[in-house]
């Protein structure tokens, strides 16, 4: 289930080297509304992980974060560091880094004073402290910025000075709260790396909340994907992209083309608006759900497009669609297409050299049964 | 359970403020109150004679006389002056405020015994009437006199809730009904005074329920025959030593006092505008 | 630079402010300041009554004021009383203040506003219920007596103040802190403290001043041995007839008007000096 992480060791005096183990076990928080925020979530984040909670907007993630932080008390459950149970310990004894979305740098101390913060609390010694944060200043980018107040430091900076405060006192793990969310594209894609970078470097562990499917991706080495406070799946980018085992999963990660069905029995075949579709057995989901009510999701880099059916290879799935629109995208098409009787909304991507199609365009939609997927509804 | 512990400690700091506050006013007022009512066992008989002696309920009348003539006066000079307020710069508006609250801030008895000097016989205020032809305006140890020296204090009380009310109206709509054909004078009544109204209520509130505790100044500036509630009650707390009369009497003054306050505090945000007074912070700064 | 010149014309104003409420508003400054500048020409007369204006010029009334031992010892009363009221009002309000800060519901918001009775409550009725409970507690006449009843009336301006800086003051701090190691009391050393400290002093100049000017209830808990000055200001008009007040009463007024203006001018200056900075 779980993919061990290879960590690089780096010649850092700052990394730790392994890193925690965050073990959650039937954790719930039940603030008295509805539902409870979080719900019954179990979890193990491996040591020297980059594990990342990705979700909607309040599905339970930033609850998530702060019951592992110790700001919020379990109502059920335990999370255990290293298996040691710290469901009773304060936040200041627990000794995880943690990095906000408002970066929230004290505004009275200097870069300096706010990075050597911890390492104070903490009763290090003087020149310790002032070799610490040079080192840990120069990880970030920061050499020289010591005496500046956070203020005056671009948003980008200030995150970095906060990266730096979090990790300077080698903490058994970085728990991050969107800290990217408050800064611009270019800025977001330079930060991602860079903190990829300082995961590598310090090699600790790092649970990283996101509502962005992209840097989910491009970050974690396994993504948990939350819904309605219970986690709809665990896996790395390439399992939750490819074989998605819930019909949220495969809507929340990328595009894809869904027909719905009814209970998917055992047979080799299943119908969808009068079609009779092959099923290669291997790609129906192994989520109990699925026996129940299933639907079939095909990426739109998987799906071709023949002018009739007398094209379609023979045991191929197809269905009848006709051309909405066509974004143009360099080297590839978008197809936007009108799929079936009932005209659902479908997509195909198809190269250039295949030809062009113009809106209105009756075309037939084909794939492999080993291209699509049959997930829980 | 951890989570009730966490609940529990949040109020920890506030048991000192609290206890304080308990020990020094809650205490001592309950025991005032169960003083006014036994006598040694349950009576009613301390609150009758308030309304059967003859004496409460006129001084009680004129009390709230005055405090009516404070509160007039004070919205007259105190809505003119809070309007100004949000018509003047920066710069002057902050002086307009240091001075408003420099006379809530100023010794109450450095006040005092300046309107003594002031309206006493042969004072200032004698001689300006004495210019223009009237003789032997003596205010010190009346009621008028008691009155105008309350009214200072009390302006801030007027001016502050006044200032915030009026700088959130938008005077493009003053223009736009005087686009529309109305007078000036038209177009402050239609459209001006009525978007004032909270801030008048809260004023009006605050001045009229303060007015009604007034110690220091009419016993130094009024007259024995005509003293205020306040007068009464220390007469009959340190002269009397008659403490159940006294505590019926200050049962009543307090609760008269919180009703109105209370419901004042409902129209208007009073006790947020009394802050703001006490401090000297209108919103505009915060 | 010649364009510039050219288009900085006067501002036509559209909608003046008529001149007679300038005027007004003059008068009503005047009301609000005149009355109280009338102590300091009193305060060097010459004259052993309330005689006005001053018959001559002299120094006596300070004189006296600063050698008569009634005097300085009500004043040195004062200020004891004062400085331990401000201490324990700010330590007290202020822990209020930041607990209330962080807690909502019902119960709350009653803390607070009962906190704030002090403010609203006749002085003249706390004044009779602690006098008659102080009584039996054997706190009148005492130090002790003075600053608690003092502190009670004192938290509620401590609690306004300390309540406006954590307005501003961004909780998510405490959480940071925390998560760097520190316990709930070191977080509020050294990030609470510092940040609202704007606040905190100024409750603590409030509460000094609430205190030092304190006058009804001082008078129901004085005793013949101790007795504050506004006390014995108070005394100076209704018995003894004394004109010393009148340099009492022009110390306090000088002494409370540099507490206000001179933080307005700093302000001013440092805000002066901010533009200044290109
Ligand atoms: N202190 C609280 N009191 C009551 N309800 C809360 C509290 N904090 C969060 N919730 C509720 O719990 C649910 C989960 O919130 P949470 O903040 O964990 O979501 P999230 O996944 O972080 O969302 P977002 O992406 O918007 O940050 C929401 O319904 C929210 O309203
Ligand atoms: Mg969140």
């Amino acid at each position: 289930m779980t993919r061990q992480t290879t960590v690089e060791a780096t010649g850092s005096r700052l990394g730790t080297g392994l890193g925690t183990e965050i073990r959650l076990e039937g954790v719930t928080k039940d603030y008295g509304l509805a539902a409870p925020a979080v719900d019954d979530i179990s979890l193990t984040i491996e040591p020297g992980e980059f594990m990342t909670l990705l979700g909607p907007s309040g599905s339970g993630k930033t609850t998530t974060l702060n019951l592992i932080a110790g700001f919020e008390t379990l109502t059920e459950g335990t999370i255990s560091l290293d298996g040691a149970d710290v469901s009773a310990v304060p936040p200041h004894r627990r000794n995880l880094g943690m990095l906000f979305q408002n970066y929230a740098l004290f505004p009275h101390m200097t870069v300096a004073q706010n990075v050597a913060y911890p390492l104070r609390e903490r009763k290090v010694p003087k020149p310790e402290i002032a070799r610490k944060v040079a080192e840990v200043l120069e990880l970030v980018q920061l050499t020289g910025r010591d005496d500046t107040h956070p203020s005056r430091l671009s948003g980008g900076q200030q995150q970095r000075v906060a990266l730096a405060r979090a990790i300077v006192f080698e903490p058994k793990a970085l728990l991050l709260d969107e800290p990217l969310g408050a800064l611009d594209r270019n800025l977001r894609a330079a930060l991602q790396t860079e903190i990829r970078r300082i995961h590598r470097e310090v090699g600790s562990t790092f649970v990283f909340v996101t509502h962005d499917q992209e840097e989910a991706m491009n970050l974690a080495d396994r993504i948990a994907l939350f819904n309605n406070g219970r986690i709809e799946q665990v896996g790395t980018p390439q399992q939750l992209y490819a074989a998605p085992e819930t019909l949220f999963t495969a809507r929340f990660l990328g595009d894809s083309n869904v027909f719905e069905l009814g209970a998917v029995g055992t047979g080799g075949t299943v119908a969808w608006e009068g079609e009779s579709w092959g099923v290669d057995p291997e790609t129906v989901a192994a989520h109990p759900g699925v026996r129940a009510a299933g639907a079939i999701v095909v990426r739109p880099e998987d799906v071709e497009v023949a002018g009739s059916r007398d094209a379609v290879p023979v045991g191929a799935n197809a269905v009848r669609a006709s051309v909405r629109d066509v974004e143009y995208m360099g080297s590839y098409r978008t197809l936007l297409l009108t799929v079936g009787e009932r005209g659902l909304l479908g997509r195909a991507r198809v190269s250039a050299l295949r030809g062009e199609y113009a809106i209105g365009d009756e075309v037939v939609l084909w794939w492999r049964p080993r291209a699509q997927r049959i997930v829980a509804a | 359970m951890s989570s009730n512990k966490i609940r529990w400690s949040g109020w920890l700091p506030l048991v000192p403020a609290l206890a304080l506050l308990a020990g020094v006013l809650l205490v001592p007022l309950g025991k005032t109150f169960v003083r006014s009512v036994s006598n040694p066992d349950l009576t009613l008989a301390n609150y009758e004679h308030l309304f059967t002696d003859g004496v409460t309920m006129t001084v009680l009348g004129r009390t709230a006389l005055t405090a009516a003539t404070v509160t007039v006066a004070a919205l007259l000079l105190g809505y003119p002056y809070a309007y100004l307020m949000t018509r003047v710069g920066p710069r002057a508006r902050g002086i307009l405020l240091v001075v408003v609250l420099i006379p809530f801030w100023t010794s109450v008895m450095a006040r005092n015994f300046a309107w003594i000097i002031i309206l006493q016989d042969g004072g200032p205020v004698q001689s300006a009437f004495e210019l223009i032809g009237v003789h032997d305006v003596v205010l010190y140890g009346t009621n008028a006199g008691v009155t105008i020296a309350m009214t200072q204090v009390m302006l801030p009380f007027m001016v502050l809730p006044l200032f915030s009310t009026l700088g959130s109206i938008d005077r493009k709509l003053l223009l736009a009904a005087r686009g529309l054909g109305s007078s000036p004078t038209a177009a402050f009544w239609k459209v001006f005074w009525p978007l004032s109204r909270g801030g008048v209520m809260a004023g009006v509130m605050l001045v009229f329920t303060l007015s009604l505790g007034f110690y220091v100044t009419p016993a130094l500036l009024g007259s024995p025959q005509q003293s205020l509630v306040a007068q009464l009650l220390a007469q009959r707390t340190t002269l009397l030593l008659d403490f159940a009369a006294a505590g019926a009497l200050g049962m009543v003054v307090l609760v008269i006092t919180l009703v109105l306050v209370a419901w004042a505090n409902k129209v208007g945000g009073t006790v947020s505008a009394l802050g703001v007074v006490a401090t000297g912070q209108p919103k505009e700064r915060v | 630079m010649t364009s510039q010149v050219k288009t900085r014309r006067r501002p036509v104003a559209v909608d003046p402010v008529p001149w007679w409420l300038k005027v007004f508003g003059g008068l009503v400054v005047a009301f609000f300041i005149l009355p109280t500048l009338f102590v300091i020409p009193m305060s060097f007369s010459s004259a052993t009554t309330f005689q006005f204006p001053p018959p001559g010029f002299s120094w006596r009334l300070y004189e006296n004021f600063f050698t008569n031992p009634v005097w300085l010892d009500s004043l040195g009363n004062s200020f004891l009383v004062a400085s331990l009221t401000a201490l324990l009002a700010t330590t007290v309000g202020t822990a209020a203040a930041v607990a209330l800060s962080r807690l909502d519901g019902k119960a709350a918001r009653f803390a607070r506003t009962v906190l704030m009775v002090p403010i609203v409550a006749p002085s003249i009725v706390v004044a009779v219920a602690v006098y008659i409970s102080f009584l039996g507690w054997r706190l009148t006449g005492t130090v002790g007596g003075y600053v608690l009843a003092h502190t009670a009336i004192a938290v509620p301006y401590v609690l306004v103040s300390v309540t406006g800086a954590l307005g501003g003051f961004d909780q998510r701090l405490l959480k940071a802190s925390a998560s760097l190691g520190a316990s709930p009391l070191r977080s509020f050393v050294r990030v609470t403290m510092p940040l609202i400290s704007r606040g905190i002093l100024t409750g603590a100049i409030f509460a000094f001043i609430v205190s030092f000017d304190e006058v009804v209830i001082a008078l129901f808990l004085r005793s013949p041995l101790f007795q504050t000055m506004p006390v014995q200001m108070y005394n100076s008009v209704t018995v003894e007839i004394d004109p010393t007040i009148s340099a009492a009463s022009s110390l306090m007024v000088l002494a409370v008007t540099i507490i206000f203006i001179l933080p307005q001018l700093l302000r001013g200056r440092a805000g002066r000096r901010q533009e200044r900075r290109p």
